[in-house]
């Protein structure tokens, strides 16, 4: 990987994230090489569908990536309000990358096609709903 | 058994160790106050990075979701503190299988540098980290001395 950092920042970790920009901008594909962060997530099944929520804190909607590859689905983000300014040089980090990126298998009774995604405060709420034929049904009984 | 795994994968994990030790060594070796008395285990919410410039302090705060609001921010002297409260809405009738995002009331403090100026501070939040931004005093900043 030969990359050429246009955008110098002063951080290591955030130099480190540039180079990831470029490289992802100039071959079209992930840098999955870099280390990324694994955001927390609250995963709840109701009965018409699977909500997932991420705290990506940092990640503006531009820089938020959710996809679905056949059963993965992948939530990638990227931090994009820190330091840009030259002067400024790290004094203590407790969050050392500007990358987040966790991926979760799904399974079939999933609709991958109708998922709903939604970026606020640094928080991701991915919906995605059951086949309405896969959802549980009541059983009536009747008497008599 | 973990000790073949990490014999057989070393090479990687001591890349790793490695790396983490300079992170370590890069962050703390600069500032002694980094490992200071008042930092918190990793992983406690919110995470903080404080980045410094010649004439300001930025402090971040990684706090997805909340009232940005209903924080509290103090400056006593050069320690800074941030006390705060995130609500999670739970849906009773779901099924949870992961529950790993922070809820509740949290609180932290972090000493500055000692030359800041306690009264040119100010905060925003923006996607989900608060900014804070602390003037140094004047008298402290870099001066170019002209020679005539």
């Amino acid at each position: 990987m030969n990359n050429q950092t246009n955008q110098s920042s002063q951080t290591e970790v955030a130099r480190r994230g540039s180079n990831g920009e470029v490289t992802k901008e100039q071959n079209g594909r992930g840098a999955t090489s870099e280390s990324a962060l694994r955001p927390a997530v609250d995963i709840f099944e109701t009965e018409d569908g699977i909500t997932l929520q991420a705290d990506m804190p940092g990640v503006s909607k531009d820089r938020l990536e959710v996809r679905i590859d056949g059963t993965n689905l992948l939530v990638e983000g990227r931090i994009g309000i820190l330091p840009q300014d030259q002067a400024q040089q790290p004094l203590y980090a407790d969050v050392r990358s500007a990358v987040y990126r966790r991926s979760f298998m799904l399974s079939n009774e999933f609709e991958a096609s109708k998922i709903d995604a939604n970026l606020k405060d640094g928080v991701l709420t991915v919906r995605i709903p059951k086949r309405p034929e896969l959802r549980p049904r009541r059983i009536e009984v009747r008497s008599g | 058994m973990f000790v073949t795994f990490m014999n057989r994968e070393s090479p990687l994990f001591s890349e790793f160790q490695r790396l983490e030790q300079e992170l370590d060594e890069f962050f703390t070796g600069a500032t002694p106050w980094a490992g200071g008395i008042r930092s918190l285990p990793p992983g406690t919410f919110p995470a903080i990075n404080v980045a410094s410039s010649p004439d300001a302090l930025t402090v971040y705060l990684f706090a997805p979701g909340i009232d940005a609001k209903a924080l509290e921010i103090s400056l006593q002297q050069n320690v800074l503190s941030v006390n705060g409260r995130r609500e999670v809405s739970q849906d009773s009738n779901a099924t949870y299988y992961r529950n790993e995002r922070f809820e509740g009331e949290f609180r932290r403090s972090i000493a500055l540098p000692e030359d800041i100026d306690p009264d040119k501070v100010e905060a925003s939040y923006r996607d989900g980290i608060v900014e804070i931004r602390v003037q140094r005093r004047e008298a402290s900043r870099p001066r170019q001395i002209e020679i005539h």
